[in-house]
């Protein structure tokens, strides 16, 4: 007999339980293999992110801001780590030795500084914003529960108020507020990432994990300007000794270059320091320069002028009767200094003098005027890209009573930006047309759009010439070495919708070198008050220091003999009207 | 068989330890990657501090100030100054 077949290895049960084993069995790896395949198939993603969720950290990284350069690579905005010191106040416990030794290091008021911490129902309080990363360390070696730090960006301006206007400022947390941080807000904001890590137990990031929660971080560009630091600096220093020598409100100063209509300086007075903004007061900030307009004054005749000439109405030459000083147009008498008979357009141009500017106006066609005004950019943004820049007021045409087309000649009854001044005078700085202004570095030279003939810019150019010479109205103008050229203007400020006797803008905007200007300089003396107030006398002298330096800065050649200016008495500079 | 077997089995133990060592490795790498980016960060934060630093010491208010107090230094008199005709530039470059 064979070993299977004996009798006690015979089944002593019934044959169905040994089967129901088996199924339970089958029924139980089934249902591990369904949990399997549900778990591994439908619920993975979900799965495997909690899983990861579980041994990955994310990890923040900041977007730095772009800095700020000058044409020749000056650093003028930075960026740069700083620490912020910020406390859990129900995890803080000091005592007064160690309150008093935190408040010395944060250079904060003690009893602020424990207001600050007992402020129980918070859970997050600043203690102090942007400290440099020596105080944090300083702060962290006095080892204090419950009081943290974290890493922030501060901005600084090393150029300090001779450029506040223009570049602006960011606000704490790194956003732009004003001028070129906020203009190029888009450019300059990095954009902040986060990245999934894995750590050992070491705090060492071990792995990279792809997929979500992952964001690339983006620094900010960086913005070259078209300013140049040297020439912006020595705008801001002769503008600001002018407006102390004057003791007057405020000022402005622009430098562009004329081929490319590059913004290479502008200044505006009352600055501040953007890197201390403690006292800063809301008129200070303003950049008067682009946001704020004003009548311009004679600074408008050459315009008036230019058109006559160019529609052929008069030839430099033509004889204008200005006798008997005055000319009254319905109401109004409008006035010049010095009375004359009878004055070339040429010289309607060198002694300022209104009623020739006015009578000359009277002959031409208003919407003409207007189109004139228009093409020269009046009444319409300069677009440099600056946050709120004024458009100035040039009233449709069709408004025009005769008296305001009259005064609107020699600048009054019409608001411009000193930004647009300075544009509209590259008209004769060049071949007779516009070029679009820019605050950022050009490499290629805009196309202009034309205004007027070439002929007409070259005759205005001469004829302004005359008017930055003895016999003119801005024979302080002069500088050596280059042929300048220039208009000066004098206006009565507005106040309360009437002129006020004793409140004048006082500006000068001129070019160099004549023969082949390259830059254009508009400079104005907000409300005068030591005793003079022509512009000739207040606003051309800043012109002439600031456009001597500039020259020599770019390395311009000299176009006139290098010959001292030799300053004529005071008694036979032309006044002009105002 | 069992010879296949044990094959397989040592080339799976051999697979498992390349894996891991490859895998140390690369962490290792990562780590000292990780290490040379911060570096680099840490030094592009530098770099823009002194270029700070620079631009705060080259203010051309301080340098004018110092050339004028320290050094005694003033523009020059018109009258020594000698100004000479430079030939264009396309001339110089033709030279």
């Amino acid at each position: 007999m064979r070993f299977a077949d004996s009798p006690v290895l015979a089944p002593t049960f019934p044959p169905w339980r040994s089967r129901f084993v088996v199924t339970l069995l089958a029924v139980a790896f089934g249902t591990l293999v369904g949990r399997a395949v549900y778990l591994q198939g439908w619920n993975r993603d979900f799965l495997q992110a909690k899983g990861e969720s579980r041994y990955s950290r994310t990890l923040e990284i900041p977007g730095n801001r772009g800095r700020i350069f000058d044409r020749n690579g000056e650093a003028l905005a930075v960026s740069t780590p700083v620490k912020s010191i910020w406390a859990i106040p129900e995890d803080v416990a000091l005592s007064a030795r160690e309150l008093e030794r935190l408040a010395q290091v944060l250079e904060l008021p003690r009893d602020e500084l424990r207001r600050r911490l007992g402020d129980t129902a918070r859970d997050f309080v600043y203690l102090r914003r942007q400290v440099p990363p020596e105080t944090a360390d300083r702060v962290a070696a006095l080892r204090l529960a419950g009081i943290h730090q974290s890493k922030e960006y501060r901005r600084y301006y090393p150029a300090g108020e001779t450029m506040a206007h223009v570049l602006g400022f960011t606000d704490v947390d790194g956003a732009g507020q004003e001028g070129i941080e906020l203009a190029f807000e888009a450019q300059l904001a990095g954009r902040a990432g986060s990245r999934r890590v894995i750590k050992d137990r070491l705090g060492r990031i071990v792995e990279d994990m792809e997929g979500e929660g992952a964001r690339e971080a983006r620094d900010g560009a960086d913005v070259t300007l078209a300013l140049d630091s040297r020439i912006q600096n020595l705008a801001y220093v002769e503008l600001k000794r002018a407006v102390e020598a004057n003791r007057a409100k405020g000022g402005g100063i622009v430098v562009v270059d004329a081929t490319t209509g590059e913004v290479l300086a502008l200044a505006n007075l009352p600055s501040y320091n953007p890197n201390n903004r403690a006292r800063l007061v809301g008129g200070q900030v303003r950049n008067r320069a682009v946001t704020d307009a004003f009548e311009p004054g004679s600074t408008l005749k050459p315009f008036t002028v230019a058109l006559a000439l160019d529609t052929g109405k008069v030839s430099p030459y033509t004889t204008i009767q200005v006798a008997p000083g005055s000319l009254t147009i319905g109401p109004a008498t409008i006035r010049d200094a010095h009375p004359e008979k009878a004055l070339t357009v040429e010289q309607v141009i060198q002694k300022s003098s209104n009623v020739g500017a006015a009578k000359i106006a009277l002959g031409l066609a208003p919407e003409a005027m207007w189109e004139l005004f228009d093409g020269i950019g009046f009444g319409a943004a300069p677009r440099l890209g600056f946050p709120g820049e004024a458009i100035g007021k040039v009233r449709p045409y069709k408004t025009w009573r005769p008296v305001e087309q009259a005064t609107m000649s020699y600048g009054h009854g019409i608001a411009v930006s000193l930004v647009q001044l300075a544009r509209a005078y590259t008209v004769f700085a060049r071949d007779g047309d516009l070029v679009p202004l820019s605050l950022l570095r050009v490499d290629s030279p805009p196309a202009g759009k034309p205004v007027v003939s070439k002929h007409t810019a070259e005759t205005v150019r001469h004829m302004l010439e005359l008017a930055a010479q003895p016999g003119g109205t801005a024979p302080r103008a002069r500088i050596m070495g280059y042929r300048v050229a220039g208009k000066t203007g004098t206006a009565h400020k507005q106040e309360h919708g009437g002129y006020a006797a004793d409140k004048y803008h006082s500006s000068f905007v001129g070019l160099a070198p004549a023969s082949r200007p390259r830059l254009v300089i508009a400079v104005m003396i907000d409300e005068p008050a030591a005793g003079q107030y022509y512009g000739g006398i207040v606003a051309a002298p800043v012109f002439a220091q600031v456009m001597a330096g500039s020259l020599r800065i770019l390395g311009i050649a000299p176009d006139a003999p290098m010959k001292p200016i030799e300053t004529a008495p005071p008694a036979l500079e032309v006044r002009e009207s105002v | 068989m069992t010879r296949l077997t044990l094959g397989l089995l040592a080339a799976l133990a051999a697979c498992a330890l390349g894996l891991v060592t490859s895998q140390h490795h690369a962490r290792k790498l990562f780590a000292e990657l990780e290490r040379e980016q911060a570096r680099a960060k840490a030094l592009e934060v530098e770099y823009g501090q002194l270029q700070l630093e620079q631009s705060t010491w080259a203010m051309h208010a301080r340098v004018e100030r110092l050339a004028r107090e320290r050094l005694r230094m003033r523009p020059p008199e018109p009258s020594r100054m000698q100004v000479l005709d430079t030939p264009p530039r396309a001339e110089v470059a033709s030279r």
